[in-house]
């Protein structure tokens, strides 16, 4: 193709950079969005499940015939009455590493969570269908909960799935190189064991989905709030035994996910099954006590960690034991590996670590399943190595900063001993930033004269770029990476551009335009995304993991060159010349380089593609459209950042309050800064509520704690600190937009620096806590006895 | 429990008749029964705030509230505040700040916003902090959020500075 076409180099431009306002804004503030339960079909029921209230039994009775006779109820449905193929998520691994289980769609003779789903209720209003679930009948045969880590792994331990040999499901010792005993045998050996608690993502708006069965195209239309339509529709067909072009799944607005949605819910399974059953639209929308209870959970992990470091304090040997409770089922696609294959693999994170050991566990319990939430598993290992960081800095007599200073990456490409090849990025650089930052600030002379202030960091890098060649590591046998993009351009024009991935809330129609506008020339205006419509796009793996600008972007921003090649050749045959003699003219038309006078507008070259077609030259097609698809090799992109913080502990109240939060962030060519900036303080917020506040606990019985937000402390504008991101740009060589992921990042950063700076206000009491969320009655109660310590010694 | 009735619900200038059981909530009412479905149900026990809207000027949760207790009142929903085409100042701001991303509880916080800033039109940045703290957000981190609201409270109190002058 033409050289002289102007070439996007990734930086800067008319587009790329600009804090263009959100085009998805207009709807969104009026009130004319349209998420899932806005979505209205004639005729429309509504669903709702029976779900369990022991934590693990076995069914000894279920009787529907009360339900069935409630006022409004249409129909009521157990598994037997659906008859639905179960959900299966494999790894590809021995079985001694990996167990594999099966989730019914609705629970089978046995339950193993609250909140797991028995039977369907479907009735003519919402009100109705909760009368027919109040008035089914289940009994029970209880069983011994397993709830703990202890219960679980104990030999007489009662088993979550019968079929399975234990309650470890994973079961990976994923790297144990040489070196690791001889570097424990003469160093300074930092033991740590951390724990961080159960939390659940939050989406705003709860999970649901409307199923209809549309006759004429004998298709089943689910439309749902999913980060991952295609493989719902993949789960619908196997499921219901239908091939998958009787599947359309919808995405409409989606008021977010933050990976709580990125697996298939076996709710939308049951509900299309109703619908097709019934020949009527079905609607299910969960309650928030549902989605607290028995959504998708995550975070529960313990490491127990060792370090070793020269007296100089260079990290010499790292080796951990994780333990990951996924709950009571392996989650799609992703299994019960997320957690723990993700800790094993990179939890050396920003740090040169010369020798290597961990084992990575996954057990099972009758708690609420597991799922990705932003991050995982990243806020803990990250929160390991912080922590072993400033230990040492302590034993050492070393500067937090200063041992870290010692041990970051800094020569690129790096390959670490988790075989894993780190590109370009400014793990120094956003450290050294960091700290200037505070220091300038005056935080030191604050902290210096107030025994209650503290400060901390976290410096991280994290995979964003996950292509499938990455993802494959991990041996899932359902491999996400690629995704896809068709761009069509009109009689006028405009662009239409497709994506796999799915936009919920991360501002996909305003930056993937930008990205289309600037490598196309055309005004932004004249591009539309279209996206979550598995009609719409071959095949998608949507969004999770910051894939979307770093994949779908990439897939989006070839395939609109691809387009302009083509514009290229019509105008180049209408204009009489040879095609390396025109280039697109950035200002939506092909120009002749050597006689720029000469110029066809992009309408002009559509008018002939679609009305003339009879001028086009040989080698062009009729019409304007090109797709592409794009993958990242190898091992992925990393994005990069370091978080510093200080807070204030009430010495009074234990209460932790932050006073400073800055944000050094790296995610290599910033599309949107605005954007940016929202993703980050938006994640830094869900990190801090997993330091602080949030957890799902259970009782012995395995009864969760959290059934409404009077039990699940979700921060407020009250909690969460104004924060101040700067951003440092490494361009990815690997995607072709020159952007790494940013979705995540801040969720991944702040429980460190936030353990962190509380650790290191508490280090004059002795006490340091290492667990997630830090309860203010752990930090009152080391102040406390500091202080009386004190006052005893000064008496 | 499903006997129904009558009432007459006026929201955002308009009177609706509409046959409701009692025990139907005001949310619920305006989005399936009047069809405005701009108010959002996010937990339905009065916390998040995604359904605010304004009950005779007071930001109220919509959830919280029977619509039968409703007659009689003047409702405002988000629908009333702008267009699409024509966003009022205040969904502007939110907009310009980047004060939303997925936008599901933005209706909430525009609603209790429009009230507060009714009733105290020159708030310090402190005091829009607190307010804004009775609903949640799990996408922006809320300062955007802050951030929007002193924008509009400056530009609204500066210009009615100008009409006195």
């Amino acid at each position: 193709m033409a050289s002289e076409e102007p070439r996007f180099d990734g930086r800067g431009g008319k587009w790329i950079g600009a804090s263009v306002r959100r085009r998805e804004d207009p709807r969104l503030v009026t009130g004319r969005g349209r998420f899932v339960d806005d979505i209205h079909l004639h005729g429309m029921l509504h669903a709702g499940f029976v779900r369990a209230t022991v934590a693990h039994g076995k069914i000894t009775e279920l009787d529907l015939s009360a339900a069935r006779e409630v006022d409004g109820v249409v129909a009521a449905y157990s598994a037997e009455d659906l008859q639905l193929g179960d959900m299966v998520a494999l790894l590809d691994r021995p079985p001694e590493e990996f167990t594999p289980t099966t989730m019914p769609i609705l629970a089978r003779g046995k339950v193993r969570f609250v909140g797991e789903p028995i039977a369907l209720v479907i009735a003519k209003d919402p009100y109705a269908v909760e009368d027919g679930i109040e008035a089914a009948q289940v009994g029970y045969e209880v069983l011994d909960a397993v709830v703990s880590e202890e219960t679980a792994l104990a030999e007489d331990a009662p088993l979550v799935h019968e079929d399975a040999p234990s309650n470890v499901l994973l079961d990976v010792t994923s790297f144990d190189t040489p070196g690791v005993d001889e570097a424990f045998a003469d160093g300074c050996v930092i033991e740590l064991v951390t724990r961080s608690g159960r939390q659940n993502a939050l989406p705003l708006e709860t999970r649901g989905a409307v199923a209809s069965w549309d006759d004429r195209d004998e298709q089943l239309l689910v439309q749902t709030c999913s980060q991952v339509p295609h493989q719902v529709r993949t789960v619908l067909a196997r499921s219901l035994r239908i091939p998958e072009r009787s599947v359309r799944v919808v995405v409409p607005d989606m008021g977010g996910g933050f990976g709580q949605k990125c697996v298939v819910g076996r709710e939308e399974i049951a509900v299309a099954a109703a619908a097709k059953l019934l020949r009527r639209p079905v609607k299910w929308i969960e309650d928030r006590s549902e989605a607290l209870a028995s959504g998708f959970l995550a975070r529960e992990q313990r490491y127990r960690t060792r370090a070793a470091f020269t007296e100089d304090g260079q990290l010499t040997a790292l080796e951990s034991d994780i333990v990951c409770d996924m709950g009571a089922y392996s989650c799609y696609p992703f299994t019960v590996g997320i957690e723990p294959l993700m800790a094993a693999a990179e939890m050396p994170s920003v740090y040169r670590v010369p020798a290597y050991r961990v084992r990575a566990r996954a057990i099972t319990s009758n708690k609420a399943p597991t799922a990705p939430y932003r991050g995982v598993s990243r806020p803990q290992y990250v929160m390991v190595m912080e922590r072993i960081m400033d230990l040492a800095a302590r034993r050492l007599g070393l500067d937090p900063v200063e041992i870290r200073r010692r041990n970051v990456i800094t020569e690129f490409p790096y390959t670490g001993i988790n075989k894993v090849t780190y590109d370009p990025g400014s793990y120094l650089e956003s450290l050294e930033l960091g700290e200037k930052i505070l220091r300038d600030e005056g935080w030191y002379d604050l902290r210096g004269k107030n025994p209650h202030i503290g400060i901390g960091y976290s410096c991280f890098s994290e995979r964003t770029g996950y292509g499938s060649e990455a993802f494959a590591k991990r041996k899932m046998t359902v491999v996400p990476g690629f995704d896809v993009s068709e761009i069509r351009m009109d009689l006028t024009g405009s662009v239409v551009v497709t994506s796999g991935t799915i936009n919920h809330g991360q501002s996909h129609e305003t930056t993937f335009a930008q990205i289309v506008a600037e490598r196309l020339g055309v005004d932004l205006a004249k591009v539309k995304l279209r996206q979550g419509d598995t009609e719409r796009i071959s095949y998608g793996w949507g969004t999770f993991a910051s894939r979307s600008v770093t994949i779908g972007g990439s897939a989006v921003a070839t395939a609109a060159t691809r387009l302009g090649e083509q514009l290229c050749v019509i105008a180049a045959h209408l204009l009489d010349t040879r095609v390396e003699n025109v280039g697109l003219d950035g200002d939506g038309g092909v120009i002749q380089l050597d006689d720029p006078d000469r110029r066809l507008s992009f309408e002009e070259i559509a008018d002939v593609a679609y009305l003339r077609s009879h001028l086009l030259p040989k080698e062009a097609e009729p019409t304007l459209t090109a797709t592409a698809a794009f993958d990242v090799p190898g091992d992925g992109t990393f994005s990069n950042a370091t978080h510093a913080v200080v807070v204030e502990a009430d010495p009074g109240t234990g209460q932790v309050k932050i006073l400073r939060y800055a944000c050094v962030e790296d995610c290599g060519v910033v599309i949107n800064p605005k954007v940016v900036d929202g993703q980050a303080r938006g994640g830094i917020a869900q990190g801090i509520a997993g330091a602080l506040f949030e957890e799902v606990t259970y009782a012995e019985n395995g009864e969760p704690s959290a059934a409404s937000f009077i039990d699940y402390l979700v921060p407020t504008a009250a909690e969460i600190p104004d924060i101040t991101v700067d951003h440092l740009e490494t361009p990815c060589a690997f995607t072709e937009s020159g952007a790494k992921g940013a979705g995540e990042g801040g969720t991944i950063g702040a429980p460190a620096a936030v353990l962190n700076a509380v650790n290191d206000l508490l280090w004059r009491t002795g006490v340091q806590l290492e667990q997630t969320p830090i309860h203010p009655e752990a930090v009152l109660a080391a102040l406390t006895a500091a202080d009386r310590e004190k006052a005893g010694t000064g008496a | 429990m499903t006997d129904k009735q009558l009432i007459v619900l006026t929201v955002n200038g308009e009177e609706h008749e509409l046959l409701v059981e009692p025990r139907w909530t005001l949310l619920d009412v305006l989005r399936h029964n009047v069809g405005l479905t701009g108010t959002h149900v996010g937990c339905e026990h009065g916390v998040c705030g995604a359904c605010t809207i304004l009950v005779d000027g007071e930001p109220v949760r919509a959830c919280l509230m029977y619509a039968v207790q409703a007659e009689g009142c003047a409702i405002r929903t988000v629908e009333d505040l702008g267009t699409p085409e024509e966003p009022n100042d205040l969904q502007q701001a939110f907009s310009e700040h980047h004060g939303l991303q997925c936008g599901f509880c933005t209706p909430g916080f525009l609603m209790l916003a429009e009230g507060f800033l009714a009733q105290e039109p020159s708030p310090t940045r402190e005091e829009i902090r607190e307010t804004v703290s009775s609903n949640l957000c799990r996408c922006t981190g809320y300062q955007t959020i802050v951030d929007a609201i002193e924008a509009t409270a400056a530009k609204r109190t500066g210009r009615k500075e100008d009409a006195v002058r």
